[in-house]
């Protein structure tokens, strides 16, 4: 069975930083379930949410590890579940007619979902939310005709107070000089 | 201080700066413009014939001095004939900086000419790489990739920089801060950690220490000296680690691992402990995994956290440099009380007479590789520096030289690269002109690199390199003997009808020799350690059949080792 772990991961906002993570994934051969990047709270930091499929707790080891050493990689954090909020995001283009339009919308209301987009024959549907919830969204509005779908990878925070910069040892490290 | 330079000035500049005493390298388009102010500087530039030759003597010249090794070269083509030395680098932990010529900015991506994505090219090989653009950026870059590569596991970083970058102004300020928020290798040793190995040695009946290349690297031989003085626990030293502790030594078993003594293969085999330091589990060590060291628990120390448990779990993590570790260690055995050892020592030293490392036979009244290398090391004797290529001579090496000094071994481990010797030889020499060095390399391996014999010759620098000349690929025909049914495809070098290795020699400049008879070997040696104005080779024709023993075969069991074909030892457990 494969072990799903998500990643938090704080780097430098630097060019080719997630082309060389990338290429760690595939050289090293870890599977990457979904990635996604994005800019943070601060500008010169971004933070990537990996989401690793393994198959043995070493392997999610020798991951974290790896990433680690890459100059680039400030902080790794792992996100457990129940103990982080994780959301993706979908649009969905249903084929949709003034026949069966509210039945769509019924089920848009019920996800809580959003219309982006309406034409004649189509709507665009916005939906967040954890795996679980969206999945069964899509399956709900399957039968529908989906023309369209595009997925965001999850994106992730651990919950409570604290941040992944304030365990970061960044500021503390003395500074070497050359 | 600060004044308006060229980026090229400002690279030269921080080099000299950081103490860069050579570089090797050859110019071209893209970085014309740095080899402009290199004319004037103080480093001293070795014009190499192949740019892979720059990269092999870079790390020769850090491997010997410690120190970081540099190489340059153009983009595209000169950048790509790095990558072999890089990847050799990489994966034996060798500090270098590559720095390589760009396109102008603006050009790339458009397949300019002579453009090539060295960066990309280069992610997996490299500790770090950085593309610089701006010439503001390149006293940081050069300042962050000397850090970056001579600190925490050493290894090699590659600046591409590009021409405009370098022909740009900019403003000359040092020392400058390094800023790598990402980058803190953890150097201390976790004391708490380091106590209970002392108590998990005191505990234990079969410990062995299991020593690798990061001992090297850490210039840790003294601290591991000192450690076995105080435990006298018996030591195997892994290809990387040869010399650092001296193998005359009566607890040095000698190397583990496919090719290694039975003795040392043994201990690991039957140790109740490992006291691994500085070594990575590699497959050439441990065989088939599951079948390594059945009976041991693992401290394992490294100064790299992702070899801890990477391939063998560590019962006893140890995170930090090799040396302190060693020498916290030697401390804390101060605290504990030690058991006495001798049983499994003597049941080690018995393995070790009863299966001595095979030393060849002579046939048809050609010469021995095994007696060629034994006379080397003895007339040469353990103060020079030793470099091999790879394959059969490169095991014969590294067991029948004597390595009694550290830092004189210098080897291509993790990558096996063929054409590692001849010019990883011209670096230590240029870093260590005060010692003899010798390479003693394969007549296919030679044929791969020996264009630096000229730079040798041109650049006075006088290494000596012995080919042993079998004709064929001897390690891959080895396994085509042993796994293929003897059909050797494509493995004979014809070595015998050309090239003519003397003439070779002559026409790069340098003093060609050649044995073909025992009596002819110490002569030929004798020679070649006199001559000291220019390089020497000396050809030295073998058998062709000769193979290397002991070996286990790949995948298999370390248990399964062979001292020789079809022989293999008995391990008298009972005796323990």
């Amino acid at each position: 069975m494969s072990i799903v772990t998500t990643l938090s991961v704080l780097v430098q906002d630097k060019p080719g930083v997630l082309a060389r993570i990338a290429g760690l994934f595939a050289r090293r051969g870890f599977n990457i379930e979904s990635l996604s990047v994005g800019p943070t709270e601060r500008e010169d930091q971004s933070r990537i949410t990996i989401v690793a499929l393994t198959e043995d707790a070493q392997t999610t080891e020798q991951i974290t590890k790896q990433l680690n050493k890459l100059v680039e990689v400030i902080k790794i954090s792992e996100l457990e579940k129940g103990k982080s909020v994780r959301r993706e995001l979908i649009l969905v283009k249903v084929k949709t007619d003034e026949s069966n339009r509210r039945d769509v919308l019924a089920i848009v209301e019920m996800f809580r979902g959003k219309v982006v987009d309406v034409s004649a024959d189509t709507l665009i549907i916005e939906v967040t939310g954890k795996y679980g919830k969206v999945h069964a969204f899509l399956d709900m509005i399957a039968p529908f005709g989906i023309k369209e779908l595009v997925q965001s990878g999850s994106v992730a925070l651990a919950r409570g107070g604290s941040s992944i910069t304030d365990r970061s040892r960044y500021d503390r490290t003395p500074k070497a000089k050359a | 201080m600060s004044s308006q330079v060229t980026g090229a000035q400002a690279l030269v500049n921080a080099l000299e700066a950081l103490n860069v005493e050579v570089a090797f390298g050859i110019p071209g388009g893209a970085v014309l413009p740095l080899y402009d102010p290199l004319f004037d500087s103080s480093i001293r530039h070795i014009l190499v014939r192949h740019e892979q030759g720059a990269a092999h003597a870079a790390e020769g010249y850090a491997m010997a001095t410690g120190k970081v090794g540099v190489c340059i070269a153009t983009s595209g083509p000169g950048a790509t004939n790095l990558v072999t030395g890089i990847a050799d680098a990489y994966m034996d932990s060798v500090p270098i900086v590559a720095i390589t010529g760009q396109v102008g900015s603006k050009s790339i991506g458009t397949d300019a000419f002579q453009e090539a994505d060295i960066r990309g090219i280069s992610f997996p090989i490299t500790k770090h790489n950085l593309l610089i653009r701006s010439a503001d950026d390149i006293v940081r870059g050069i300042a962050e990739a000397f850090h970056i590569a001579a600190t925490g596991r050493p290894g090699p970083v590659l600046v591409d920089i590009t021409k405009d970058a370098l022909n740009g102004l900019t403003d000359w300020a040092w020392p400058i801060e390094i800023e790598l928020p990402g980058y803190k290798p953890t150097v201390t040793p976790h004391f708490r950690q380091v106590r209970e190995a002392a108590n998990m040695i005191a505990a234990s009946r079969k410990p062995v220490l299991y020593v690798g290349g990061g001992l090297v690297k850490a210039r840790a031989a003294e601290a591991l000296a000192v450690v076995v003085d105080k435990a006298p626990i018996p030591v195997v030293t892994t290809l990387m680690a040869r010399g650092v502790f001296p193998d005359s030594h009566p607890l040095n078993f000698g190397m583990p691992g496919m090719h290694g003594t039975v003795a040392a293969v043994g201990a690991l085999q039957e140790a109740d402990l490992l006291i691994a330091v500085g070594t990575r589990f590699d497959d050439r060590v441990t065989g088939a995994l599951d079948s390594f060291a059945p009976h041991a628990q693992v401290i394992h120390c490294d100064i790299d956290p992702a070899e801890i448990g990477k391939n063998r779990t560590a019962d006893l993590p140890i995170v930090g440099d090799c040396r302190l570790m060693l020498e916290e260690l030697a401390d804390r055995l101060d605290s504990v009380d030690l058991p006495d050892w001798s049983d499994w020592t003597r049941y080690l030293t018995n393995l070790q007479e009863k299966y001595p490392t095979w030393p060849g036979q002579a046939g048809d009244g050609m010469l021995s590789p095994q007696e060629v290398i034994r006379r080397i090391g003895a007339i040469a004797g353990p103060d020079a520096i030793y470099v091999t290529g790879v394959g059969q001579h490169q095991m014969w090496s590294a067991h029948f030289l004597p390595h009694e000094q550290p830092y004189s071994w210098l080897t291509s481990g993790g990558a096996g690269t063929m054409g590692y010797c001849v010019p990883a030889a011209m670096g230590a020499k240029v870093g260590r002109p005060d010692k003899v060095v010798w390479g003693i390399d394969g007549d296919g391996c030679f044929q791969m690199t020996n264009q630096e014999i000229t730079t040798c010759t041109l650049n006075n620098i006088p290494i000596k390199i012995a080919i042993i000349n079998n004709q064929v690929l001897g390690m891959v025909r080895q396994w085509q003997t042993l796994f293929y049914n003897q059909r050797y495809s494509n493995t004979e070098l014809h070595t015998d009808l050309c090239p003519d290795f003397v003439k070779l020699a002559e026409a790069m400049g340098a003093v060609g020799l050649r044995a073909t008879t025992e009596d002819e070997v110490d002569g030929v040696i004798a020679r070649a350690m006199e001559i000291n104005d220019r390089p020497v080779v000396v050809e030295f024709v073998v058998h062709k059949d000769e193979m290397v023993w002991p070996m286990v075969a790949a995948g298999t069991s370390n248990s399964d080792i062979k001292y020789a074909r079809d022989m293999a030892p008995i391990w008298e457990e009972d005796e323990l």
